[in-house]
């Protein structure tokens, strides 16, 4: 049974289809990427998945059980993290502070036990902290632990987001363009961590992304979309010699074809 | 400047970050008991008022520094607690020891009931919910006059605990140290609150919903849950208020009151325990302050005494509007830079806080 699975999903914006019948699975254990020009429904297609949207047709399943009838602050709970495009962090609190809250799913003491502070809520607090240690330890972000958000550079923040994520201990994990706007040295950091991630972790994972480089180097899989359509899905190598894949990024290779002049 | 060598975790959940810094504390607790032998009794009313206050700055703090929903209504809590103390006490025949917490959970329970509907909204429209409630709420004492007297009022009876009778001009100091204790059982609540689950999700929904959903935050029910706990606190203020003012009617709680508290916590500084107290230094020494400049000023002209309608009123206005030009961060952000510039010293740089110059959201219209 896969891990993911998208049955025919469409979305409606208006007269825009954003999401236009898409069917594809996430397999437990591999690295699955989604790539695409600018407006080809990527991103409305994670935000269907951690439910900030209601498909118009079709059924998301997750771990073989339809996740609809859930809220969007229910997916956490499943095992899903995400990340996002336009990194959403808590601005005015510190990494160690936006790490924690990434563990939200994992509390287990009350209201009240919280407000008096009980040697249970202590103890609690140190797993979560020796979780969140780890997390830290993993993405080398040591130097600005008790640094808030609002003064720290995009690359860390980018970096703080997936840590964020990866604090939740998720089963699976969907990172929007976890490498948009980072350097070459950043993004290479991206790609070990993402090997990583699912080889050391064991944790699923599935991004957006428009780095190919970055996409063929860590993806097992790559599902191409354009104009919310499925075109391609396959291997790296095959979606990008596939030839509608060539034709949405490039153009047409149709020799007879006039040019304007 | 300290570095604080770290190394437990349990460096990061303690109450203090090292010893230095609870001893201050320990300090200021010491002079804030021995007030009542050091000043006259006018004074140890000026510090209960003080403290009554920061306990209501508090309560809202929670709201609007924690988690970022604005309530230009809590004045009406306040009310809650005031009048369900008294009548739980008068009614009833309830002590004061049931009666008080009691009427903060009924206020609590009354936050919760009103966050259901109004915590939908955010920013501006959030504010007018809330100011609708403040206005209600002064409406509904006088309607429901059998129970709250009306516009006459109620008598705030004795306190008596455990056979000790406490009156505000009877025995202020007694009375003092009750609001004291209270004051730091508050304190102490706030901070568990702060270094638990239930605190960062405040903030995560404070800076972003959305983000604060995809990590698995029920949004409706953290913000139901902080205007509970912050309808709760202010409702004990309200009980104390009840007891410091003798008489109160629904003109006791009105509107002004509710805008007061916000530019209180907003002078004081969003965000933390701190500003709730800044501000209320500044609530309620600003009422002497004037009066004594005014005599000063009017004697010195050679004038009778006059009575200037609405000046406290402008001058605090005034004084906000000093501050979000000049200090966003209130008070408190003005004290830490002035902490650091002293550690720091002679290294302090003038940009050391420039990029640290942001408004909390709750600050800004969406």
């Amino acid at each position: 049974m896969s891990l993911l699975e998208i049955d025919n999903v469409t979305l409606r914006f208006g007269g825009v289809v954003a999401v236009d019948q898409v069917s594809f699975s996430v397999e437990e254990g591999e690295v699955f990427a989604i790539v695409g020009p600018n407006g080809a429904g990527k991103s409305t297609l994670f935000n269907l998945i951690s439910r900030f949207y209601d498909p118009a047709e079709g059924d998301i399943r997750f771990d073989g059980k339809s996740i609809l009838s859930l809220g969007a602050d229910a997916i956490a709970g499943l095992g899903i993290a995400r990340t996002f495009q336009n990194i959403e962090l808590f601005e005015q609190a510190t990494v160690l502070q936006n790490l924690l809250v990434g563990r939200h799913r994992h509390r287990k003491s009350n209201l009240f036990s919280q407000a008096l502070f009980l040697p249970s809520v202590r103890e609690e607090e140190r797993q979560h902290r020796l979780a969140v240690e780890r997390v830290i330890e993993f993405l080398d972000l040591q130097a600005y632990r008790e640094k808030y958000i609002a003064g720290l550079p995009y690359g860390v923040r980018k970096v703080v987001e997936m840590g964020r994520a990866l604090a939740l201990e998720p089963r699976l994990l969907l990172l929007d363009e976890p490498a948009s706007g980072l350097s070459v040295e950043e993004t290479q950091d991206v790609a070990f961590w993402v090997e990583d991630i699912k080889k050391q972790m064991g944790i699923t994972v599935l991004m957006v992304e428009h780095d190919m480089h970055l996409v063929a180097s860590v993806s097992d899989r790559v599902l191409a979309l354009a104009d919310g359509k499925m075109l391609a899905l396959g291997t790296p190598p095959e979606v990008q010699n596939h030839p509608a894949v060539v034709e949405a990024y490039i153009g047409t290779t149709d020799a007879n074809e006039k040019v304007p002049a | 400047m300290r570095t604080v060598f770290k190394t437990t975790y349990d460096a990061d959940i303690n109450l203090f970050r090292h010893g230095p810094q609870a001893a201050w504390y320990g300090l200021l607790l010491v002079l804030m008991l021995v007030i009542p032998f050091m000043f006259d009794d006018f004074w140890i009313g000026e510090a209960t008022n003080m403290l009554i206050w920061a306990i209501a700055g508090m309560g809202l703090m929670i709201l609007v520094g924690q988690t970022g929903q604005a309530s230009l209504g809590h004045a009406a809590f306040l009310a809650v607690g005031c009048y369900a103390n008294v009548l739980l006490q008068e009614k009833l025949g309830l002590p004061f020891i049931l009666s008080f917490p009691l009427g903060g959970l009924i206020a609590g329970i009354a936050g919760v009931l009103v966050a259901i509907p109004t915590t939908r909204l955010h920013g501006i429209y959030l504010a007018i919910a809330t100011l609708a409630i403040s206005i209600l709420a002064d409406d509904l004492i006088v309607i429901a006059e059998p129970l709250t007297n009306g516009v006459i009022g109620l008598f705030a009876p004795d306190i008596a605990i455990f056979g000790v009778t406490i009156n505000r001009y009877g025995n202020p100091d007694l009375f003092y140290w009750l609001v004291l204790a209270i004051t730091l059982i508050v304190v102490l609540i706030y901070r568990n609150v702060l270094r638990t689950s239930l605190g960062r999700s405040f903030a995560a929904v404070r800076d972003s919903e959305v983000s604060a959903r995809a990590m698995g935050v029920n949004v409706a029910r953290t913000k139901a849950i902080s205007f509970g706990i912050s309808a709760g606190i202010t409702g004990l203020a309200g009980a104390l208020m009840g007891h410091f003012a003798g008489i109160f009617n629904n003109e006791t709680f009105n509107i002004i009151i509710s805008i007061q508290l916000l530019l209180m916590i907003v002078i004081g500084g969003l965000g933390s325990i701190h500003g709730a107290f800044f501000g209320a230094i500044i609530v309620a020494i600003l009422p002497q302050t004037i009066a004594i400049a005014r005599d000063q000023v009017t004697g010195a002209l050679g004038l009778s005494s006059v009575a200037i309608p609405g000046l406290e009123t402008a001058i605090f206005g005034f004084i906000l509007i000093g501050f979000i030009l000049f200090e966003p961060m209130g008070i408190y952000g003005r004290w830490i830079k002035i902490r650091t510039y002293f550690e720091l010293f002679p290294f302090y740089r003038r940009d050391m806080f420039r990029r640290q110059k942001s408004y909390l959201k709750t600050e800004r219209m969406r």
